[in-house]
């Protein structure tokens, strides 16, 4: 259960191609991320496949079935908004039973099912409070409620820790892996937070103006990029790309290389700079360094003993030099 | 020195609003004094008739000559009806409009206020023809049906302007959890818009139940509200003051004690989403 399958979908608004064509394969139990830049489709991908919005071509199949037409509560997936949505007007406890009240559920599966996910979620304690009267983290826990209670097919998030404080969003991404872990339901996560998508996801899928940049497992995407969008969006901090004479010694339009895979020495390497501003972060420190071809992020041990204006050399580590094309595609 | 500006201020603006709300008022308290006198007294000088001695006599009178009861059980079944069925064609109307607006739907808004600027004299001729090839004169149906059509533009655009606070994803929220469309306006929509609706029920019921226009002509003894009540006392015969003011206070009288009570409620769905 949770198969689901993308053909050919596009969707325009007006003249406006949100996105073009997209082909995609969810499988059963799987936990994918979409991830992009802001206005890439993202959002749009997960509301066509809740059934939001309109297909403007191509065929979304789930389980089998197709569901193209099928309006939303036909389609057996459940949704967390980003702004949780919940209803002002009902307790937490008619919330989480509102989608098995529209199920025509008995009154007393209804509630037995209801005090057992309050339970999973820590909110027996608010079961009869109004959404008004919780915090941001009770709420999303209310949302999620009112998603697994229906045992639907596949859950679909929409950047549904954006609202929430930094250390809250770690709590609840912990949250959300440990119910997938628990349920092992199809779930498709939206974010634009590409530290999210590594942590969570079982397969990423990179969208950049509506298309697909890249599929692959969080690792795939991170050793191999297929393309300049990818080796720069996934990884944190982001991927030093230098072109010029340093590309063109590689025989690349393009190089790239993370700032983990930059030896650092006082004595010699390949290229010599001079450390500009670095960021202590007490396990790690990131050092800008400048250098002929650009600035170059580069992380070293958060013990390191250089400071502004140190002359250095950096040596990238050749097995992890990504080199690209004049397309920006791999070579 | 701040204290006693913002104090003299507090002072003058208090004794504005006193004087602009005792204007308002006034006619009102006006009516209320001359029912209580006697028909002769009525037309005295001012300080005269407020000098002459309270009685009920115009009140009996009014009673007797015209069954008072009748006429407000009209308004109370014109001034309801029209606003039920109002909000029954609105609620899904404003609903259209607010959360799956075409690209016509602001000139449809536009549209339908508009037909709030014509004359209603204008449309009269068609209307009382209409209503007589029906049969429709001086019938309880007619008369509600004409008041739900007038009042119709005035619903939809409260409703459309309390449905466009409700955030788009809670209803989104309830049809991915299974709600079709009648239980979405049902179990979400309505519940959440309750102090508009309840703000716009009030606000109708009190216009239909103050209608005189259509009232006046399309209706004559059977389907007479009270406003055609009030106005069968200034006949032919000459205006008698005191029996037409105790005419007025006995059709006012519920509808201000139902404003009076709910002032609260109407107060807040007038200002509603004025200030966020």
């Amino acid at each position: 259960m949770g198969k689901i399958t993308l053909r050919n979908v596009a969707k325009r608004f007006g003249e406006v191609a949100v996105i073009p064509d997209i082909d995609l394969d969810i499988d059963e139990g799987e936990f994918v991320v979409f991830v992009g830049p802001s206005g890439c489709g993202k959002s749009t991908l997960l509301r066509l496949i809740a059934g939001l919005e309109d297909v403007s071509g191509g065929t979304i199949t789930i389980d089998g079935v197709n569901a193209t037409e099928l309006p939303p509560a036909k389609r057996g997936l459940a949704m967390v908004f980003q702004s949780y949505a919940l209803y002002p007007h009902m307790s937490v406890r008619k919330n989480i039973a509102f989608p098995l009240k529209m199920a025509g559920l008995p009154p007393e599966e209804i509630t037995r099912k209801v005090d057992a996910a309050a339970k999973v979620l820590n909110l027996t304690n608010y079961i009869d409070r109004r959404p008004g009267q919780l915090s941001g983290g009770q709420r999303q826990r209310v949302a999620i409620g009112r998603a697994i209670v229906r045992e639907p097919k596949a859950f679909l998030f929409d950047e549904p820790l954006s609202n929430l404080d930094a250390a809250l969003r770690v709590n609840m991404r912990l949250e959300i892996s440990e119910l997938h872990q628990t349920l092992k339901t199809t779930m498709i996560y939206v974010t634009h937070d590409q530290v999210e998508a590594m942590t969570m996801a079982d397969k990423i899928v990179v969208l950049n103006a509506g298309r697909i940049e890249q599929v692959g497992s969080p690792l795939e995407l991170y050793r191999s990029p297929r393309n300049l969008f990818v080796a720069g969006f996934i990884g944190s901090p982001k991927m030093n790309l230098l072109g010029g004479a340093a590309a063109a010694a590689e025989g690349a339009a393009t190089i790239g290389i993370r700032p983990e895979h930059l030896a650092v020495s006082a004595t010699g390497g390949l290229w010599s700079g001079t450390v500009g501003i670095s960021e202590h972060l007490g396990s790690d420190t990131f050092l800008h360094v400048q250098t002929d071809h650009g600035t170059l992020n580069v992380r070293t041990g958060g013990e390191v003993g250089l400071h502004h204006g140190d002359s250095l050399w950096l040596t990238p580590e050749r097995d992890k030099l990504h080199r690209f094309d004049a397309q920006g595609m791999r070579i | 020195m701040a204290r006693a500006v913002s104090r003299q201020r507090s002072l003058l603006t208090g004794i504005l609003a006193w004087t602009l709300g005792l204007l308002i008022f006034f006619p009102i308290l006006w009516i209320v004094i001359l029912s209580f006198k006697s028909e002769g007294d009525a037309i005295a000088t001012p300080f005269a008739m407020l000098a002459a001695p309270w009685t009920t006599e115009a009140f009996a009178t009014v009673q007797e000559r015209s069954d008072y009861l009748k006429h407000f059980w009209n308004s109370v079944v014109v001034s309801l009806g029209s606003t039920l069925i109002g909000l029954l064609i609105a609620i899904p109307a404003a609903w259209a409009m607010a959360f799956v607006p075409g690209r016509r739907t602001k000139d449809l808004l536009m549209w339908m206020l508009s037909t709030k600027m014509m004359p209603a004299a204008g449309v009269l001729v068609p209307m009382y023809l209409i209503f007589r090839d029906l049969g429709l004169l001086d019938t309880l149906v007619g008369l509600t049906g004409v008041l739900t059509l007038i009042n119709l533009p005035i619903i939809v655009w409260m409703l459309y302007t309390y449905f466009k606070e409700i955030p788009g994803e809670i209803l989104e929220a309830a049809r991915m959890d299974g709600a079709d469309l009648r239980r979405e306006i049902l179990y979400i929509l309505a519940p959440m818009a309750v102090p508009g609706i309840a703000s716009t029920l009030l606000l109708n019921v009190i216009l239909a139940w103050n209608e005189a226009f259509w009232s006046l002509r399309l209706t004559a003894s059977d389907a007479a509200p009270l406003t055609a009540f009030i106005a069968s006392y200034s006949s032919p015969e000459g205006l008698f003051y005191a029996k037409l003011s105790a005419a007025s206070v006995m059709a006012i009288a519920p509808i201000l004690i139902l404003g009076w009570f709910s002032q609260k409620q109407l107060v807040r769905g007038l200002t509603f989403g004025a200030v966020k």
